[in-house]
């Protein structure tokens, strides 16, 4: 107990020599950034405090110039970022899953078109028996039992791409309700961050909520078999996401302004995420700490980001973001 | 010397008290000034439009002030008489040994945060609503419920203590005309501590409206009009719990001054009309 409270006070003393990075942002990302934080800390001896606020929470502190790097995922557009005076970068990939909670249905059992998950929150399809769900799944023997659909109450980026897939399979979805990262939700129960959502799927039965793919292997819950931009079925799997991943087309020059949902491809699961880096763009000397920070994670964080359910950006990508800093003397 | 200490004493206390009034007019001036835009954009339309829709940056107010007036009446209309009946029972039935530990249990719930309440209602109470009145187990009905729990023990034991102070001859005299023990509750002691009651639950009434964590878990935090109490909605200060990080439009922003603005109005006009219409009817009936 008293080594470790001396190790910690010495840790505290050897950070506050070496730098010490604050950023905050997206929920989404947060237990990765943690993990590596944590690494890195061990590592160099820099401490980096993250605070999982949210996406808007990031972009409006990094605006203000309270923190030294902002997370969202929710990218923005050159035009924003040049108002803000904002640099930005890819950090990681995540995917978004429909996660539900039926007893008797297995995880990736259950087929939902994707235009019939937009329905369900829709408020449309309003029973797990419907029709429209049954005839995809012949050998389920699904309930006749009203769906509980889960949300995000807070605004987030996790909404934003989930929303903006909806959007571009359902064109009542499109009219009605829109991308956004909070929206007017025809339906459902609302929770706060993934977290929250996660906790309302798992005390609920017959529920279905979309949360990040870590928060879903957290809790244990299934995932439905979606379908890729041209129909075919794709399971929730870590394969199909990195499939999907893998047609992002970066471009430094808008700033690698991307939504990755709907990719091309046969194996490729259509809502995966990249999340984003801001940094302050006359903020010189800390930017360097903190892509220095990024670019440990890129070499020694693969594997702790694919354990956690995220996955790495390829190493191409990677190239191209160091390429991004250079031209920007970051690195 | 003395004087001087006098003077300064008076000034200083005076500071303090005129302070209070400084932080309240503050207070109604940021939250005007920071509403403006929604108000200049809404009007009073906010108050009865009831889509909230951030991503197209339309706002109305109407399900959240709905969700808020609601979960309070249905809070009241549980804890008021239940909490009577406790303070009749501990204060005049009650042997003295049960009423101090009973009054002990009381003062100790009153003193729970209300986060636990939040959480009880969410892990607990909800699955067991649940099963008897089917759907989801969240909604208005359950944040009345959990509400209702909240400030029970807080009006119970302010019920009582009131109780306690009417004095042992008035009861004494009654019983001593062969009055029952109903007939001097009925008669005697509740006319004695009747601004005592209405004084907790115009208190209660304040908690509960703005209460803020016991409700989020269990309001289920949909902008909804919700067809029945069992079907999920949202109230003010959940709203603002919930939003205010990622308001990250100024009209967003704006809105959810704007609703904390009518949250402030509707708590002072309640507290208004309870001191000074029911307070000075009962003072002039004592007269």
């Amino acid at each position: 107990m008293v080594k470790k409270t001396v190790a910690i006070l010495t840790a505290g003393f050897i950070a506050a020599s070496a730098a010490n990075i604050s950023g905050a942002g997206a929920s989404f990302p947060a237990p990765v950034y943690f993990d590596w934080a944590y690494i890195y800390q061990k590592e160099t001896g820099s401490q980096v405090n993250y605070q999982s606020i949210g996406s808007g929470g990031g972009i409006k502190q990094v605006s203000a110039r309270t923190i030294d790097f902002g997370a969202s995922d929710k990218p923005l557009k050159k035009r924003a970022l040049d108002k803000k005076r904002l640099y930005q970068f890819p950090a990681v990939i995540g995917s978004i899953v429909a996660a539900y909670n039926i007893p008797g249905v297995k995880d990736g059992e259950l087929k939902l078109e994707n235009r019939d998950l937009a329905d369900i929150f829709l408020g449309k399809i309003k029973y797990w028996d419907d029709e429209r769900i049954t005839e995809d799944n012949p050998n389920l023997k699904l309930p006749h039992e009203e769906i509980v659909v889960c949300h995000r109450a807070d605004g987030s980026g996790t909404t934003f791409n989930f929303s903006y897939f909806l959007s571009h399979v359902s064109d009542e979805w499109a009219d009605n309700v829109g991308i956004g990262k909070a929206l007017d939700w025809p339906t459902g129960l609302g929770g706060k961050g993934n977290e929250g959502v996660s906790s309302l799927i798992s005390q609920n039965p017959y529920s279905i909520g979309y949360v990040e793919y870590a928060y879903k292997l957290k809790n244990g819950f299934g995932a439905a078999v979606l379908q890729t931009k041209s129909g075919k079925w794709v399971e929730a799997d870590e394969e199909n996401f990195k499939a999907a991943a893998k047609y992002a087309k970066w471009t430094p020059k808008k700033h690698f302004y991307q939504i990755l949902a709907l990719q091309p491809g046969d194996n490729s699961y259509p809502i995966v995420a990249a999340t984003f880096i801001l940094l302050p763009r006359e903020n010189a000397q800390m930017n360097k700490e903190v892509v220095k920070f990024f670019d440990f994670a890129f070499k020694n964080g693969d594997e702790d980001a694919r354990k956690l359910g995220y996955i790495p950006l390829p190493e191409d990508t990677k190239e191209m973001i160091r390429g991004y800093w250079r031209e920007h003397g970051l690195y | 010397m003395n004087r001087t200490l006098d003077i300064l004493f008076h000034n200083t206390t005076r500071f303090f008290a005129i302070s209070v009034l400084l932080v309240l007019a503050a207070l109604f001036f940021v939250l005007f000034n920071e509403a403006k835009p929604a108000i200049d954009a809404f009007g009073l339309q906010f108050l009865v439009n009831e889509k909230w829709a951030p991503n197209m940056d339309i706002f109305g107010g109407y399900p959240a002030i709905f969700g808020s007036v609601v979960s309070t009446i249905i809070a009241m209309l549980i804890a008021t008489p239940i909490a009577i009946g406790i303070a009749i029972f501990l204060s005049e039935l009650a042997p003295p040994w049960l009423s101090a530990i009973v009054g002990m249990a009381i003062e100790l719930l009153a003193a729970i945060p209300s986060i636990i309440y939040g959480m009880w209602g969410l892990f607990y109470l909800a699955p067991m609503l649940r099963e008897i009145w089917g759907g989801n187990g969240l909604g208005l009905a359950t944040a009345g419920i959990v509400l209702s729990i909240m400030i029970l023990p807080f009006m119970a034991a302010i019920t009582r203590d009131a109780m306690k102070t009417t004095p042992a001859i008035l009861k004494e005299s009654a019983y001593g005309m062969g009055a029952t023990r109903w007939e001097v509750l009925k008669d005697v002691v509740i006319p004695y501590v009747k601004s005592g009651i209405i004084g907790s639950i115009i208190l209660a009434l304040g908690r509960a409206i703005g209460e803020t964590m016991a409700v989020t878990f269990v309001m289920g935090n949909a902008h909804k009009i919700p067809q029945t109490i069992f079907k999920p909605a949202t109230s003010i200060p959940v709203t603002l719990a919930n939003e205010f990080t990622e308001a990250d439009t100024d009209l967003y922003y704006s809105s959810l001054f704007y609703l904390a603005l009518i949250l402030l109005v509707i708590s002072f006009t309640v507290i208004a009309i309870a001191k000074f219409w029911f307070l000075r009817n009962l003072q002039e009936q004592k007269v």
